[in-house]
């Protein structure tokens, strides 16, 4: 029993954290978001030299083989620096999804190769989500139809673009038809396929909440420390530190539900769908209470434009109903627990006892 | 990471278990809060102990397994899971004895702690006093050096069972003229001694589960002090650090009624399904209560890697203070019009002992340093904010 990182694993964690601090600064992310793409060639290039994009690829096909345990790591990185949603579909979902296809697929290690070189973008059409998220950037777009998984090229897609209210986000609803060609699994073999990549969003939306509720409070400790009112920072009345202080308890407490997540799905735990449901509420909690905190101690500041703690918050209002909403999630919490053989009580928290 | 348990760690758990199924008294013991009970309590206290189960962590040689983190949880998981009776002298076992390993003299470790493990020795915590409650630095108890002894006098309250107890321990000022935390000695009280008057204070429960107590000139030697004299706003602040974390309120001891709160919804889920909210406040705490365990482990497993836990443990204690209130408020909401009765009434369906649970919940938020200051501490140590 060791709930601990290796030194090797948070060594990697301060290495992406500092690379993102200097080439995803809120005036660079502004930028881009500007942009009608809405995403930087550049950055992505960048992060590719960091070995971000291979790592959950095999080693064999060129990537660096850590599993979700890391990427629960990673995804708070993502969340922190508000860095958008393609990275994660492509290189932590999609590349679960395609790891987990039979051999048989034929361009199945090719894309494993190509993710981890950082030279493919692909978006995931999953039911849950009632859009795409990056299609129209996707070299291809891996998309559901009665259960089967298709891998559909961008020139086979017709994009609807929806404007969301994060100005980080490009979600699209894609039309196209499906084929013989571009059927890759039936829909028997897809269905534990598509039911992993659910877990896996949720997972990947569950570490960037985490990363944004972090992000808020670290904005919001800063404005209160320098902002000062009747002479003293406003960091020194209760009210407001008690604010923040319920923020920073709710992430102490997200974090280990979404790293034992993590754990669980990366060794196939039976519970891995509770415990993932479970991180997921946790940490959209946590960045929920760190926007209405997090604003609330700003004051006026906090709702403008201008100040970098809108684009976090927005982000977080996204995030929170994204691969699955708190309904789907409590829905299935509520069927494990309220079953016959729920895991309940002391000593089942690591499998039933 | 990994989150399987070793083959010596399920060893111990079965060991555990198979024990508790041996030993558990026959039937539910009487409240500790009762003289009758406390009684009870300490005999089953003695059985652990004979048992070397009462203080798993603790050395061989005070009776302890010299267990580790994980093994201390695993007991608790099974301690708790079987219903075993409350533990009785957790405040001398967890508060003043990881206190006297640290800081006490090898005599002190020797005469204290085997009776403490065995319950030979029950003690009482005394800490607050009229004037200083939150605001712990205000005590003005007086222990004044005279010779090889100390002479107190003054007042302290709120301390748990002392009118059973046999030792108390606190702060007292041993510097008259001293300050705040400046001049502050910590120190160990007969509750027999001449000049100790302890008045009980009736409870909520209708139970004297605490009291005043007072003392008129008593001498006290010098050897019963832990630490350097004037020390003692240090010592206690690393023993309230242990009340705090881990040890006094450890996981199992919340998974437990949630388990039971569970049964209780499924038992009536028709009239609570009435209320939706009640189902997703079942919901929330099992959720909190697992992630309280997973913070534990998680926090073990960082201790093992030499890592220090500072401020979070008043997130901690946060945490399992309200986890416990709303665990007891859904209850109650559940059994509804006939929450409100005791458990002599005819027609009380409450076998779990909720409304029991409900009134001591009540005081979670408030013993061992009031939420409101542990939210400041969070927010000063770990966020770093400005004091007032």
């Amino acid at each position: 029993m060791d709930f601990t990182f290796t030194d090797d694993e948070r060594a990697f964690q301060d290495a992406i954290s500092r690379f993102l601090m200097t080439e995803a600064a809120p005036e660079a992310l502004r930028e881009i978001w500007e942009t009608d793409a809405g995403r930087s060639p550049d950055l992505r290039n960048k992060m590719a030299e960091q070995g971000l994009t291979a790592l959950s690829i095999p080693e064999e096909a060129g990537g660096l083989g850590m599993g979700d345990v890391v990427w629960s790591l990673m995804t708070q990185e993502l969340g922190y620096y508000g860095i958008p949603d393609s990275l994660a579909d492509t290189a932590y979902v999609s590349a679960g999804l395609i790891a987990a296809l039979p051999e048989i697929v034929a361009d199945r290690n090719g894309w494993l190769e190509q993710i981890a070189e950082g030279s493919i973008r692909i978006a995931v059409g999953h039911p849950i989500n009632p859009l795409v998220a990056d299609a129209h950037l996707a070299d291809f777009s891996l998309l559901n139809h009665e259960g089967e998984i298709h891998a559909v090229p961008r020139s086979l897609i017709d994009v609807e673009h929806n404007a969301s209210i994060d100005s980080s986000r490009r979600l699209c609803r894609v039309m196209w038809e499906p084929s013989s060609a571009t059927r890759i699994v039936d829909a028997e073999t897809g269905a534990p396929i598509w039911e992993e990549a659910l877990n896996r969003g949720a997972l990947s939306v569950a570490g960037q909440l985490l990363g944004l509720a972090q992000r808020m409070l670290d904005l919001s400790v800063d404005y209160v420390a320098q902002r000062k009112q009747f002479g003293k920072p406003i960091g020194s009345f209760q009210a407001v530190k008690h604010h923040l202080a319920d923020v920073a308890s709710k992430i102490e407490f997200a974090k280990p539900v979404l790293y034992r997540a993590g754990y669980s799905l990366q060794h196939g735990d039976a519970d891995a769908a509770l415990h993932i449901s479970q991180a997921h509420i946790a940490c959209a909690e946590a960045a929920h209470l760190a926007a209405r905190h997090g604003i609330q101690v700003h004051g006026a500041m906090g709702y403008t434009w201008e100040v970098d703690l809108q684009m976090f918050m927005k982000r977080t209002w996204a995030l929170e109903s994204s691969w699955g909403d708190r309904a789907f999630h409590k829905a299935r919490i509520s069927a494990a627990i309220f079953a016959d053989d729920a895991p309940l009580g002391p000593g089942q928290t690591f499998g039933r006892s | 990471m990994d989150l399987n348990y070793t083959p010596r760690q399920q060893a111990f758990r079965a060991e555990v278990r198979a024990w508790l199924k041996d030993n558990l008294p026959a039937e539910k013991l009487a409240s500790y809060d009762t003289r009758e009970g406390f009684e009870q309590h300490r005999e089953w206290e003695r059985k652990l102990f004979d048992a070397r189960l009462s203080m798993v962590m603790w050395p061989e040689e005070l009776g302890g397994r010299g267990c580790d983190l994980t093994e201390w949880l695993i007991f608790e998981e099974e301690y708790y899971g079987a219903d075993a009776p409350m533990r009785v002298n957790q405040n001398g076992q967890l508060l003043l004895g990881p206190t006297l390993m640290e800081f006490g003299t090898e005599e002190q470790k020797k005469r204290f702690l085997p009776r403490m493990a065995a319950s030979d020795d029950m003690w009482a915590q005394a800490w607050s006093e009229p004037n200083a409650g939150s605001d712990m630095a205000a005590i003005s108890s007086k222990a004044i050096s005279d010779g090889d002894h100390y002479v107190i006098n003054g007042q302290k309250t709120w301390s748990t069972r002392a009118i059973y107890a046999d030792w108390a321990f606190g702060l007292f000022r041993s510097d008259a003229d001293s300050k705040r935390h400046h001049g502050l000695s910590f120190l160990m009280v007969p509750l027999d001694a001449e000049g100790v008057t302890i008045r009980p204070i009736k409870a909520l429960n209708g139970k004297d589960a605490f009291a005043e107590i007072f003392f008129d000139n008593v001498r006290v030697p010098v050897e019963n002090r832990i630490g350097e004299e004037g020390s003692g706003w240090h010592v206690a602040m690393a023993t309230a650090g242990f009340e705090r974390g881990l040890l006094l309120r450890s996981p199992a001891r919340f998974q437990q009624p949630v388990r039971k709160l569970v049964e209780l919804y499924k038992a009536n889920r028709e009239a609570a399904d009435r209320d939706p909210s009640i189902r997703d406040a079942v919901m929330e705490v099992w959720a909190g209560a697992e992630s309280y365990a997973l913070s534990a482990y998680q926090s073990v497993g960082r201790l093992a890697r030499g890592e220090k836990i500072g401020a979070e443990s008043s997130i901690n204690k946060i945490i399992w203070s309200e986890l416990d209130l709303k665990i007891h408020e859904t209850a109650m909401r559940i059994l509804g019009a006939r929450g409100e009765l005791l458990s002599s009434a005819p027609q009380n369906q409450d076998d779990h002992g909720w409304l029991e649970g409900f009134l001591f919940a009540q005081a979670g938020p408030i013993y061992a340093g009031a939420n409101e200051i542990q939210r400041n501490i969070i927010a000063e140590r770990m966020l770093g904010l400005p004091k007032a």
